[in-house]
Parts: structure tokens; C-alpha cells; sequence
């Protein structure tokens, strides 16, 4: 167990695959720098690997101060308990007092790990952090300076916010796509800090003996227009119509999970909790009731239009125009309109 | 031969089917109003764990942690075939979060042979896949998370494809391991009518208890405690007493468990409110639709 410590730094791991770094701990840096300004301590990036010396600059240049850099020709894949035996030594050593993962596949795999090891809190999936005080209900004793853990919780129904004040670090695993990036300063500069890492067989028990990775077929979180369908589309066929009225848009064609699961789309195109979060200037949701799932991945678009028949579909409540009518007659009209520019 | 599988599986909250019908005026979910079940991925990873049998034999435990009133779920998963259910009900663990919740498990789970130990990759209700990873290391065995498929099992070893969002991975390790399976791995078989006809009298002593004193109000102590002896030990000659156990059966330490055992603690909680700041209804017409569009030129919105 480790002690709450004050001057601990805050630090994210730098996922990399293959010398690539993800984007997610580049999109954490901006938060992460915030925390550890608010905190008057420093960033340090952990970044793990095999020949992955080169990211270092780039962790620096989106804002860490340091990069903890452990090269082991073993780390070169990832694999669960490698990568934590070799991060929860450094939490060990250097007593961080924030620790925060990107919630891919490989975070969420990994931080629980680390936690338990550590009997350290973990808070998934957060979607904000903050910093603030909290005061216990038992004792009123107040803690100074916690991280706050803000994540959606109960299906998207509540807002949680998650503090530990007892045991560090605090540690948090962050949604992709929820933190805008941050420029990179190539000015900027840091130090780079070496470790060594002893490995035993027991912290290598997978063999990986196949991987296929695939760049995404679209890129949601960079489109400015979205048109998503949802199970109301009714099938793969008529899930035409939102790649029309997307193409007429310039649009990124996208849908909800139950549109995927039913395989109308494939799962690259899913917006929500499980899938992507967006941000465009415009979301048209085709034939989506608006499960919270789903909201959660979309609310904060700038406008979004709902087409649906069902006057009670709870995508009405956070759409700006909302347009009660069956999709197969109201999106032709559209793309029609479009195509005449809105010309009455 | 076979296999010893355990199963961990939850009793959640049904948030996937949220309508209009639980949403109240306020624009906030009523989650009384959300009926319980089998947390979805759980039923999945019964479903691996049922196939390892069929394949290979050996025996299928399922494990639930909750409210004496997730039995519910127990009896689900013998009438989907598994051999044993186990039920761990204590108002001491209550409020655990992630690591309390996967210290308690581990206690309960270390009392049982365990080759391979499955769980379904997230619960509905939190969404937080971290049970599952801080299980596998308080039981010290390998974790493969992310399962869609078990590609194959031969004495001690395993291989099984993970799924990465962007592809997959073929992973192989040694037994012991724990999977968290998704929602892709395969379709959970559906309850056996024989199996029902037979585990819809299993029941675990709580339940029994309260059978008894809602037949007979004014039975006293030492008799609902005679009539639960004498009906559990019949039920169990039959193979269908539930095993409950609390944290004292498991051994565990209170300092682990429950709010003292919670690392985490909740700050605060907002209730979701779904509501757009300004909202406008459009006539599903032509020119209803073209003023839409002219509008959101207008705004500079869409070219």
C-alpha cells in the first residue's frame, strides 16, 4: 500500500504498439498538465517498450516534463503482466500520486491489474478530472487536492464523480476521444529518465502467436457532419439511405451499437459508450431512440437533428430540431432538399 | 478428466433498455423502475463454460456476489446447465467497489478447483471491466481479457483470440487462467425445459427461511430454525440446496471488504438530464424539411 503523498508527479502511461504511440495518451497530456500545474508538481509520461526511445520527444513536446523510458527487448509486445510488474515497481520507487491510462483495450486491461497489485483505487472510463477538496461525512475531516474521477456510471443514467483519499496513487482510466489533443510544442523540453527492468518467465505467461490490427475505416472523431441510423433503419438494405444522405453531406456515416450488433454497419462506424465519441458541428440521428449508451457518445455535438416515429424516443430530449416522422419518407425529402439547398 | 470452471456472474440493472416508460419527468432515469437480470456478458461466459464441458467435461460452479436476491440468476444458470451455484450474500461487503469486490470473490473462488476461471468482459451497471483483471491477480493466474473465441483447449494449455477494437490477437497460456469474455464469443443457449421443471424448487436457506415464516407468521425461533434444518437437508439430499456462504465461510479479511476495504469512494452523484438547451419541432414535410436545411445553411452548419 502506498501513503497519500502531496509532492507525488502525475503521470499517463504512453501506450505504443509497434514504436506507434496511440492517441490516447497524447489526448490525456492537456488534462494531465492541468492536474499537475493545479498541483505545482511535475507530468512524467511511463512509456514501456522495445526501441521506443524516439517517442520520448514526442511525449515531451505534448507536455510531459519527463519520461520514464524502460526498454526491455520482452516489452517490445505488450503483454498483461510484464507491463504491470515493470509500472507497479516505478509506482513503488517514485510514489506518483496520479496515475492515468487511456481506457483502450490495452489500459483497461492493464490498470486493474497494476490496482490490485497496488491496492490502489481505480476509477474506469472517466470522461473529465478535476481537482478538489472533499470533505468526509463520518469525521468532516477535509482532503485537500484530490483527483476527481468524473465518469458516467449506471449505463450513462448518473454522473459519478470518484475520489480516494486514503490509499495512492489515484489512479483513472480515461475514454478516448473525450480530451481534445494538444498541439505539440516543439520547443519544448524535458528529461528523459532510464530504468532497468529485471523480467522472469512467470512475467511473460502469454505467447502471442497472431495479431491483426487495422487502421480505422473512418475516422468519426475528425468528421464535421455525422449521419447515424440506428435499429428504426430496420436493415443492412435500407441502411442506405444514411450513406446517401451522408454522401449528399460530406458527412461520416455512423450508428449505434444495436444498428451494429443487428449488422447493418460494421462496428468501426459505432458512436457511444462502446464505440467513439464525437464531437461535430452537426449529428443527424436516423431512427436512434437514444439509449443513454449512445447519448453519451454524441450530446456534445453542436446541433443534432432526430428523425424518429415514436413521439416518447429520448433522443428528442437532446435534440435541437426534432422531426416526428417515418425516416423512409423524411430522409429522401432531405436529401432532396439538400441537393436544392433548402430552396423552398 | 475435464475441467473445473468457475463462473462469476452478476445481477445488474437492465440500463440497456432504458424507454420512455422509466424516464421521468425530470429528464432522469428511474433505475427502480429497471427490472434486474443476468448481466448480458455473464451469460456468455456461462455459455464458454457450458461448451468447455460439453467438449471436455469436468464441471461448471457459478458464483454470484449480491443481494440474497441474486439467486435469481443462480437458478438462471442451472437451467442453462450448470452444476453448481453459489451464492455470496453478506450486508458486510456491501458498497465494495472494484477491489474490495474482487478480494471477496478471490476468497470465495480459492475454496474451489479452478482451471479456468470466466467472467463476462463488463457488467451493464458500471461498465468498468475491472473485476475480472483485479481477480486474476489476487488469484495470482494469467488473465486473458477481451475473449471472443476459445480456439482451443488441450491439457494444460490454451489459446484463445482476443479482440482488440481495432482487430484481434491469438494468445496463448497455461493453466490456470481467467477469461473475461465479450459479447461476440457466442449465443448464450437458452434455459432447458427440463433443467427448469427440475432447479425451480433449488433454493438457498435464506429463501427457505422465508418461505417458512411467510407460511407460518407466528412459528418462533427455534422452529423456523427446525423446519430450515429439516427442509435444507432435504433439499440438498436432492441437489438442489443453493450453497450461501457470508464472509465468515470465506475467511476474509473485514478490512478488505466492503467500505473499509473501498479504496475509491463516491464524491458525489448528478443525475443525468437530458435536455437540449433550445429545441425545435420540424413538420416531416417537404417544406418543413427544406426549412430545415435553409436554416442550418444559414447557420453555416452544412454547405
Amino acid at each position: 500500500m502506498i501513503d497519500v503523498n502531496r509532492q507525488g508527479e502525475v503521470w499517463v502511461f504512453a501506450e505504443q504498439h509497434g514504436g506507434r504511440l496511440e492517441e490516447t495518451p497524447l489526448e490525456l497530456m492537456s488534462k494531465a498538465r492541468y492536474l499537475a500545474d493545479t498541483l505545482r508538481v511535475q507530468l512524467a509520461a511511463v512509456l514501456l517498450g522495445d526501441g521506443v526511445a524516439s517517442l520520448g520527444s514526442r511525449l515531451i513536446q505534448h507536455g510531459a516534463d519527463k519520461v520514464y523510458l524502460v526498454e526491455h527487448p520482452s516489452l517490445g509486445a505488450y503483454q498483461t503482466n510484464s507491463y504491470a510488474k515493470v509500472i507497479f515497481d516505478l509506482i513503488h520507487k517514485h510514489k506518483p500520486q496520479i496515475v492515468l491510462y487511456g481506457a483502450t483495450v490495452s489500459g483497461r486491461d492493464l490498470a486493474p491489474r497494476i490496482a490490485s497489485a497496488a491496492k490502489a483505487g481505480l476509477t474506469a472510463d472517466c470522461t473529465d478530472l478535476q481537482i478538489g477538496d472533499h470533505t468526509t461525512a463520518k469525521d468532516g475531516a477535509v482532503h485537500q487536492n484530490l483527483l476527481f474521477q468524473i465518469r458516467p456510471a449506471f449505463g450513462g443514467n448518473i454522473i459519478a464523480t470518484i475520489i480516494n483519499y486514503d490509499r495512492w496513487p489515484q489512479m483513472a482510466t480515461v475514454r478516448e476521444g473525450v480530451m481534445p489533443m494538444p498541439e505539440a510544442d516543439t520547443k519544448r523540453r524535458g528529461e528523459i529518465v532510464k530504468e532497468t527492468v529485471k523480467l522472469a518467465n512467470g512475467d511473460l505467461p502469454l505467447e502471442i502467436l497472431e495479431e491483426h490490427t487495422r487502421p480505422k475505416k473512418v475516422d468519426l472523431k475528425a468528421a464535421r457532419i455525422i449521419v447515424a441510423g440506428g435499429a428504426g433503419v430496420g436493415s443492412r438494405d435500407n441502411f442506405k439511405l444514411i450513406w446517401d444522405l451522408a454522401n449528399c453531406l460530406g458527412a461520416a456515416p455512423a450508428a449505434t451499437r444495436a444498428a451494429v450488433d443487428l449488422g447493418f454497419i460494421d462496428h468501426d462506424h459505432q458512436v457511444g459508450q462502446t464505440g467513439t465519441t464525437v464531437r461535430p458541428s452537426l449529428y443527424i440521428a436516423i431512427g436512434i431512440s437514444g439509449a443513454i449508451q449512445h447519448q453519451a457518445g454524441m450530446t456534445q455535438s453542436q446541433k443534432i437533428v432526430a428523425i424518429n416515429n415514436d413521439p416518447d424516443a429520448p433522443i428528442f430530449h437532446v435534440a435541437h430540431y426534432k422531426i416526428l416522422g417515418d425516416l423512409n419518407e423524411v430522409v429522401p425529402r432531405m436529401i432532396k432538399a439538400i441537393k436544392e439547398k433548402g430552396v423552398k | 478428466m475435464g475441467y473445473n470452471c468457475v463462473v462469476l456472474a452478476k445481477q445488474v440493472p437492465d440500463t440497456h433498455r432504458i424507454t420512455g416508460q422509466v424516464m421521468k419527468d425530470d429528464g432522469t432515469v428511474d433505475r427502480a423502475a429497471l427490472p434486474a437480470i443476468f448481466n448480458p456478458e455473464d451469460l456468455n461466459a456461462l455459455e464458454l463454460a457450458l461448451q468447455i464441458k460439453d467438449r471436455h467435461g469436468g464441471r461448471v460452479t457459478v458464483i454470484t456476489m449480491g443481494p440474497p436476491g441474486a439467486v435469481r440468476i443462480l437458478r438462471e444458470a442451472l437451467y442453462r446447465g450448470a452444476d453448481d451455484a453459489i451464492l455470496l450474500t453478506d450486508p458486510r461487503g456491501a458498497a465494495s467497489d472494484t477491489l474490495a469486490t474482487s478480494y471477496i470473490l478471490s476468497r470465495a473462488v480459492r475454496k474451489l478447483d479452478h482451471d479456468i476461471v470466466l467472467c463476462g468482459r463488463q457488467a451493464i451497471d458500471g461498465d468498468t471491466a475491472q473485476v475480472g483483471p483485479q481477480l486474476a491477480e489476487k488469484l495470482g493466474v494469467t488473465q486473458i481479457t477481451y475473449v471472443e473465441a476459445l480456439e482451443s483447449l488441450a491439457g494444460q494449455t490454451l489459446t484463445a483470440r482476443r479482440n482488440l477494437g481495432n482487430g484481434w490477437q491469438r494468445v496463448k497460456a497455461r493453466l490456470p487462467v481467467l477469461l473475461t469474455v465479450t459479447g461476440d464469443a457466442n449465443t448464450p443457449r437458452v434455459a432447458a425445459a427440463r433443467k427448469m421443471m427440475k432447479y425451480k424448487n433449488a433454493h438457498t436457506r435464506a429463501e427457505i427461511e422465508q418461505q417458512i415464516k411467510a407460511t407460518d407468521p407466528t412459528a418462533d425461533d427455534s422452529m423456523v430454525r427446525k423446519l430450515v434444518q429439516e427442509q435444507a437437508g432435504a433439499l440438498e439430499r436432492q441437489g438442489l440446496l443453493i450453497r450461501q456462504w457470508n464472509l465468515d465461510d470465506l475467511q476474509a479479511d473485514l478490512a478488505w471488504c466492503g467500505r473499509n476495504g473501498s479504496p475509491t469512494k463516491v464524491h458525489r452523484v448528478q443525475s443525468v438530464v437530458l435536455a437540449a438547451k433550445e429545441s425545435k419541432d420540424v413538420a416531416p414535410t417537404d417544406d418543413g424539411i427544406a426549412g430545415l436545411v435553409h436554416e442550418l445553411i444559414q447557420d453555416k452548419i452544412i454547405a
